[in-house]
Order: structure tokens, then sequence, then C-alpha cells
């Protein structure tokens, strides 16, 4: 235990090098740069205000903050998912030349996305202002989701990136069952109407969802639903052992595959 | 066993070569069913054991293929033995394919910082040295502009600037010193030789009969795989020479030309 904890404390300067590269390379060479990360949310967010809440008539004054909060933690579970998928193939270059810990790809991009997912949090704060809901001490509280969340996409981002060297398939597999995941996730709707249909189990097993509904609760300043969120911290750290396992299993093979 | 630098011990490295590259779905489950998944075993390094006390100078000798360069890319810790263990002292540099872990996207100056770190460098030691790296490589003029836009050779510069600015303990050299142009390329060959007479320990891959032996104190003559002979450098040098024949210029320049990948 402790000769892995001294090889990563040997790297983590690389670690911090990668998580950086990936933030400047994201928006370099786009003018606005990496105010993107907040005007995307806000772009997003009123096309599906109108389109959900006009049309399908959810005339709450709170709704854009409910999609708000909804869609930057799914998409942030998008992006950095899909990067781990990508992340060892795109290093490939530097894995057949230099030793390195081969973990870091996939956590390097795990932990740039969420760097940019917390400031796009920003965006929430000042949806709040207009949505009437305002920050209270209690807002501290959503670091237990966020915290699942982050174990969560590592979980499944180190699984996807073993899976990705050895079957290409899985970049368009894993965008169908992001489409799924999204769906089931309530971004857009309120769930009422699916809980109380026979589909229910849809969100109940879902734990982004689990992590959704408790951040908005926490937000919202409605309880927390403590089942759930002890059903997501499990099922995080369940993937989270399962990735490590997997990868650690399989990564001397990487070499012959990329 | 207290002063050896670098110990390879029974060493051996298998690839299994797919006939047809097998990396779809489909055809992974098509061919497991059909049960074509056909594999060609392909043992790269056979029972390859020595060690190098430090200020040994290896010299790598073999055919295009007969895995020279598998060796050092276990040795530099890139490839993992299927069989043995490779144990060894200090810090390791590998000049293999210099700024390998460069980004095409990044300036020079993120690139010192990016791959230095990928070589195990920690920030307050690439801080340091940034102006030695910069100073040697020649490219203060192009350092903060992207290196998409820098030609091969002033990459192979930066590259070499990088790696050759730690003082290292064992050194992988797989015919690295014919970076960039002339004047560089005695410049490197320079920051090389002044290495070795530091008394660091050498592992050399050269096709060049006459550089190892100005180079190298052992060497050893790999044939598909196997070791065939290890020992120092004069007996060896007449057995591979007896081997292959006596070699001529125009040899060289050809085997150079046509340097395995």
């Amino acid at each position: 235990m402790k000769k892995y904890f001294d090889n990563f404390w040997k790297y983590h300067y690389l670690l911090y090098e990668l998580v950086k590269k990936g933030i400047k390379l994201k928006y370099r060479r786009s003018y606005l740069g990496i105010i993107w990360s907040l005007l995307e949310p806000i772009l997003t967010t009123t096309v599906l205000t109108i389109i959900f809440g006009t049309l399908f008539g959810n005339d709450s004054k709170t709704f854009p903050m409910y999609i708000l909060t909804g869609r930057l933690l799914y998409s942030y579970f998008s992006s950095s998912t899909k990067g781990a998928l990508k992340s060892i193939r795109q290093h490939s270059g530097m894995i057949k030349k230099v030793y390195v810990p081969k973990y870091l790809y996939p956590l390097s991009s795990i932990l740039y996305n969420y760097v940019i997912f917390f400031i796009s949090l920003i965006v929430l704060v000042l949806l709040g202002f207009y949505c009437g809901v305002f920050p209270t001490l209690r807002w501290f509280a959503i670091f237990l989701p966020l915290l699942i969340l982050l174990v969560l996409s590592f979980g499944v981002g180190m699984i996807l990136a073993t899976v990705g060297v050895f079957f290409r398939d899985m970049e368009y597999l894993w965008e169908v069952a992001l489409m799924l995941i999204m769906y089931s996730c309530a971004i857009f709707y309120y769930p009422h109407r699916l809980l109380k249909s026979g589909y229910s189990w849809v969100l109940t097993i879902n734990p982004l969802y689990a992590i959704i509904e408790n951040a908005r609760a926490i937000l919202f300043g409605d309880p927390i639903n403590w089942m759930s969120m002890l059903y997501a911290a499990v099922f995080s750290l369940v993937c989270l052992l399962i990735g490590l396992i997997v990868f650690r299993h399989n990564q001397d093979k990487f070499i012959l595959k990329i | 066993m207290a002063n050896d630098a670098l110990n390879v011990d029974h060493v051996s490295i298998r690839f299994n070569l797919s006939k047809e590259k097998v990396d779809s779905l489909k055809d992974y489950v098509l061919k497991s069913i059909t049960r074509q998944m056909q594999f060609d075993e392909f043992w790269a390094l056979t029972d390859v054991s020595f060690k190098l006390k430090k200020g040994d100078r290896l010299g790598i000798l073999g055919m295009n293929g007969a895995g020279k360069s598998t060796l050092l890319k276990v040795i530099a810790g890139v490839f993992k033995p299927t069989e043995g263990k490779v144990t060894h002292k200090g810090k390791i540099v590998p000049l293999l394919e210099l700024g390998a872990g460069f980004d095409k996207e990044y300036t020079g100056r993120e690139n010192i910082y990016l791959y230095g770190a990928m070589l195990g460098y920690s920030k307050s030691f690439i801080d340091s040295k940034f102006d030695e790296i910069v100073a040697f490589s020649e490219l203060e003029k192009f350092i903060d502009v992207p290196l998409k836009n820098y030609s091969s050779g002033m990459k192979s510069r930066l590259g070499f600037s990088v790696a050759t600015v730690v003082e290292p303990d064992i050194l992988i050299l797989d015919e690295v010193l014919s970076v960039g142009d002339a004047k560089f390329r005695k410049k490197s060959e320079q920051k090389v030789l002044s290495m070795m007479e530091d008394g660091v320990t050498v592992l050399f891959v050269s096709h060049s009969l006459k550089q190892v032996r100005r180079l190298c104190t052992k060497a050893m003559i790999l044939d598909k795989g196997h070791m065939l002979a290890f020992g120092d450098i004069e007996p060896i040098a007449q057995q591979y020479e007896a081997m292959v024949g006596p070699e001529d210029d125009d040899d060289v320049k050809n085997k150079k030309k046509s340097k395995e990948g």
C-alpha cells in the first residue's frame, strides 16, 4: 500500500500538469476561453427552460434552477467519463515510450472536468438569485453528493478506460448509454409522473439520479433522502473498486493494443 | 551484488500477434464463436540475463528485429516482462524517440514542464533548470510558439535538452546521437560523452560496430530474442564481425536509412 502511495507521490506533479493541460487546451483558441464553461450552461438552460417550461407548462419560478442543477451534474458525468474512455488511446504516444503509472491518464480526465464543473457552479449561484433561491449555510452540504459524483465518475471512468482499449466500439456504445442515463435522470422534467407509473425503478436504480435528487434537495431546502444518498455512495464505491481491479489487472496489456 | 547498477534476471517477453486485428466487439464475438481467434505467439526476448556494474557501458548488437529495442523498453519500464524481472538502482533516463510526450497544441515552454513531469522531475527542479534547457536547445526565440509549428529537428532538440538535464545513473540510448543538424549533433554527442565520463551506466543500441567499439566497454549480441554472447567489448565485437562480415562505410549508411521501427 505504501509502495503505491510513494509511486503516486512521485508522479503527483505529472497529474497536476495533465489536469492543467486538459483545462488549458479545452478552451485554447476560442475567443471567450474559460467563460464558455459559464456561458454554455446558461445557454442550454435557457433553451431547455423555453422548451420544457413553456411548451409543457412547467411554469414554476424555480424551474430553470431545477434544470440547471440536473444538467450541470449530468454533463460533468458525461464529459468526464467520455474523456476517461478515450484517455489511454489519446496518450498512446507517451505510454509506448515512457513509463508512467497509467491510471493517471483517466484520473486526469476525471479531475480536469471536475475543476471546470466547479467553475460552472458559479452560474448556479447567480441563477439562484434570479429564481429567488438564496444561498444558505446548508448549501455546503452539497459537497457530499458532489464527492459521491466524483467517486462514481472515477469508478465508471476506470472501467471504461480499460474496456475502451480493447474495443473501440465502446465509444459509440457509451454515447447511447449516456443518452439513456440522461433521460432517466429527470433533468428537464419533474419525476412525479414517472414515479407514479410502473417505471419508477428507472429512477430509483440510477445512482446519478440519486445524486442529482439530493443536490437539488440541498439547494431548495428540502429534506435529504438519506436512503438514496447511501445507495449512490455504495454504488459508487463498488464501481470504483471494480474499476481499480479491472484496470490494474489489464494495464500491462494496454501497450500491445494501442 | 551491492554494486550492480542493473540486474536483468531471466527476462522473457511474449507478444500475441493476432493474425487480424481484433478490436471491435463484433469481431471479437464472431471470432470467438467461430473459433477463429488465432494468436501467433511470438517471443521477442527469451531468457535474457545479465548484470551491469556502475560505469559499465553496454553496446547491444544484433540484426533488425533481434529484440534490441524491446530489451531497452523492458529496462525503461515501458514493457512489462512476461517472465523474469529487471531491477535497477538510481535514475534511468531513456533517450528513446525523444519528445514522445509532447503535445502539439502546447508551446515549447509548456511542453518542457509537461515532458519533464513525465520523466519524473519535480516542478521546482524544472524551474531551476529551465534556462539551461532552453539555452541548450537553442530555441529561445521559439519557446512560446505552439509545438505544431516546430520542425521535427527542433522537436528532437527540445526533447534531448529536457531528457539530459538531469544527471542520470543509467542512460538508455537508441541511436539518438543523430539529433538535429550537424552542429547540434556534435553538441549532443559531447553531452553524452561528458555524461559517460561522469561514470554513468550506459545501454546503447547501434548498428554501427565502429561506434559501439568507440563508446562501449561491454557488448552483447542478440539474435531472434536470444542472447548469444555477453562480455567485454573486444571478443564480442570480433564474434559479431565474424557473424555479419566486416562492415564498410556504405553498409553503415544503408543500415542507418533502414533503421528498425
